[in-house]
């Protein structure tokens, strides 16, 4: 199930970003460094792993990490959210009010930074 | 449940009156003299019928239920059905039914859903009339919403003039079945001894016939102490064969079936027994279509070539005892698909609770159980399935088959994403518990966590049997109790992935799994969170622009963190953890299977993702 809604917000940000949706932070040019740790925090703290996992694992929402979607993807999903009625169904839509675009930077540089995981034939308890 | 001081006047005298006379047969003076002497000052507002003898009512009632071949008596004790319990004890020897201490009425409901689901007969629940039902009364739901058989006893005082005091007052109820009416298929509050016994054959009856349901029997606390009319029998039962769909219907399903180019079967609580899981494998091979099971029983095995894929390029589908297939139909119209329904559902519904789901648009309805409906159906479909489309199956099925060996890698992967993240991912949990399981017999009693159904291999009826019917909190402790205690006697291992926010609604159910020697693993999915509603609460503050840090609040279970071990430990259950480190889960599993072999409960705590 993961894997169908982490390839769904993938084409629903790409047909987004074609639409010309997008966020200030795309439009304006920024001098922030992203910070992989501070990133984390802004993830945990703000509870974005209650559906993606502390890892970017996915659960209820999309699985964010490996192959983390290129940053102006990443921010276009993140401020527009994507349509669903429920928790399982849905992104909601988070303003730079909530969580800054420094910090959307930030988070999308941690979950890009993750070391991959094992494979999956790599691990026994997979393979009974 | 309920306090009563020691009841005075009337009461009292009454039930010293009848255990008078029934001693009076007895031979010990001493005591016959003791209650003569209550006898002369008592005032029995109703008079002992002329054919008093030795045996109170509720030793007739226990061979009632004990002909129903009813095995357990789940109950919080209570004074109003407290000469059934007494029956229980001393008449039939605490042995089939054999009586269970639960510390909750929620309790008591829900182990009996657990234990019908996997024995696929109720047990006895026997609960107080106004307060017991009141807390009953969720679990009573998720048995209806979930079609379980579940037979209760509700201990009430009918008679106003046998009232005395404000407990008896409160305590009583002029018609205690009304509470759960809107979610039981019968009930009655029968005025006689004979009354009773008509009515409790009638109850199991129809409990008992698909769709299944809880039923209600009132029985009051005095008729329990009457004499029992010396000529009175226990009533035969002959629990009426399931209505299988008619031949006409049956012939027209499988000629759509047999036509169609992509058929698929979407099976919900199909599998009624454990016949039904090996008839849908039968129907699926048949026709080589896919099956999607949506899990509120095991229907069709998980690893079966022809598992999985959905319906969204069906052309005709087949759903058999269906939940909510509004959106499939609405599709399905869509493309000028068809969809056939067959579900006991047909046949009985209520009202006042939604559970029957929105209004679905299907172009062919049988009413009838769909596992007594599958062997004409196969045959049918054998009958009429001539070679070219045998051979137009065989192609279908290899694709299919293709797909789900993809599928399944896929889903591998997934599993594999954060497999050393600590708090443990559910799917790390899901497979180092089948890591050590797979060789046994085991049963996954309950568990919000999907990846079971979706990884171990799962290929018998009682190796899955559902959530919560009604999705109430409070189910998955207390039902996966009960589903162990079923699964005891076949010498099944059962385990469950325990919800923390679920075991702290009844905890109790943990003390009676370890008072009565009850085996089962409890793994505990200990996110910390109410985390659905979590979800919910972000979901609601970023739609108002507003913050998400509060969710502690009122959404958390943390701060103070729970101790489950030591909760479970305080009650009898050895138990180990929290483990926050998922290379110490086989460890630990390891410890608590070896308990579980002994025949006791076992819970881990783990601290673990939040989905």
């Amino acid at each position: 199930m993961t894997g169908n809604i982490d390839m769904k917000h993938w084409l629903i940000a790409m047909v987004l970003l074609a639409c010309g949706l997008s966020t200030d932070a795309q439009q304006t040019p920024s001098t922030h460094k992203p910070s992989s740790a501070h990133g984390r925090e802004v993830f945990l703290k703000l509870g974005c792993f209650a559906c993606h996992g502390t890892v970017g694992q996915g659960g209820a929402g999309a699985v964010l990490a490996p192959n983390t979607i290129p940053l102006a993807a990443f921010q276009t999903w993140v401020r527009n959210g994507t349509p669903g009625w429920s928790v399982t169904s849905g992104m909601p839509a988070w303003s730079p009010r909530i969580l800054s675009d420094d910090d959307l930077v930030d988070v999308r540089e941690y979950l890009a930074t993750l070391p991959a995981p094992k494979a999956a034939k790599d691990i026994p308890q997979l393979n009974n | 449940m309920d306090n009563k001081d020691e009841p005075k006047d009337s009461a009292v005298n009454r039930r010293a009156f009848i255990a008078g006379a029934a001693t009076g047969a007895a031979v010990v003076l001493a005591q016959q003299a003791s209650v003569a002497s209550a006898q002369e000052t008592a005032k029995p507002v109703v008079e002992p019928s002329v054919q008093v003898n030795t045996r109170p009512a509720s030793d007739y009632m226990v061979d009632v239920f004990k002909s129903f071949g009813m095995e357990y008596m789940f109950s919080m004790c209570a004074s109003s059905f407290i000469g059934i319990h007494e029956s229980v004890l001393n008449y039939a020897g605490n042995k089939n039914p054999e009586a269970i201490a639960c510390t909750h009425e929620e309790i008591s409901v829900a182990m009996a859903n657990g234990y019908a689901k996997i024995e696929g007969k109720p047990v006895l629940v026997c609960a107080h009339a106004t307060v017991g039902v009141q807390h009953a009364v969720m679990a009573v739901y998720d048995a209806w919403c979930d079609r379980v058989p579940v037979y209760l006893v509700l201990g009430n005082t009918n008679d106003a003039a046998q009232r005395n005091g404000d407990v008896y007052w409160v305590h009583s109820a002029q018609d205690p079945a009304a509470l759960i009416r809107d979610m039981t298929k019968w009930d009655d509050n029968p005025a006689s001894i004979t009354h009773f016994a008509e009515s409790a054959a009638r109850a199991y009856k129809i409990a008992m016939t698909p769709p299944y349901g809880p039923v209600a029997l009132v029985v009051d606390d005095h008729m329990q102490d009457e004499p029992v009319p010396n000529n009175l029998r226990v009533p035969k039962v002959a629990v009426p064969t399931p209505p299988s769909g008619d031949s006409g219907a049956v012939a027209e399903i499988a000629k759509l079936l047999v036509a169609a180019e992509n058929p698929t079967i979407v099976a919900g609580r199909a599998a009624r027994t454990p016949a039904g899981t090996q008839l849908l494998v039968e129907l699926a091979e048949a026709l080589q279509a896919n099956v999607v099971d949506t899990r509120q029983r095991m229907n069709f095995p998980n690893r079966h070539p022809l598992a999985g894929g959905n319906a969204a390029s069906a052309d005709v589908v087949l759903a058999l005892e269906p939940g909510d297939i509004s959106n499939l139909t609405r599709a399905a119209r869509r493309r000028n698909a068809q969809v056939i329904s067959v579900s006991s559902g047909h046949l009985f519904q209520r009202s006042n609770y939604q559970d029957f789901m929105r209004y679905a648009e299907v172009d062919l309805a049988v009413a009838a159980d769909a596992e007594a409906t599958l062997p004409a159906l196969i045959e049918e479909i054998k009958r009429q399935t001539t070679a070219a489309r045998r051979e137009a199956f065989r192609q279908r099925g290899d694709k299919l088959a293709t797909a789900h060996a993809a599928a399944f890698e896929r889903t591998k992967n997934e599993a594999a994403n954060g497999w050393d993240a600590s708090p443990v991912s559910t799917a790390r949990l899901s497979m180092e518990l089948w890591a050590q399981l797979k060789n046994e017999d085991w049963s996954y009693v309950t568990g919000w966590v999907n990846w079971p159904m979706r990884l171990w291999d799962m290929t018998k009826h009682y190796q899955y049997i559902g959530r919560a019917g009604g999705e109430g909190v409070g189910y998955h402790a207390p039902a996966s109790v009960g589903a162990a205690l079923a699964n005891k006697k076949h010498g099944r291992i059962s385990v469950s992935i325990q919800p923390d926010g679920d075991l702290m609604v009844a905890p109790g159910a943990l003390w009676t799994a370890a008072r009565h020697q009850i085996p089962i693993l409890m793994v505990m999915q200990n996110n910390r969170a109410y985390h659905q509603e979590v979800m919910w609460f972000q979901r609601e503050a970023l739609s108002r622009g507003r913050g998400v840090e509060r969710t502690q609040t009122g959404f958390g279970l943390g701060g103070p963190d729970i101790d489950f071990a030591k909760l479970a430990a305080s009650m009898g259950v050895g138990s180990s953890g929290p483990i926050t480190d998922p290379k110490d889960l086989a460890a630990a599993i390891k410890r608590g299977l070896a308990v579980v072999k002994r025949g006791e409960p076992y819970l881990i705590d783990v601290v673990t993702q939040p989905r």
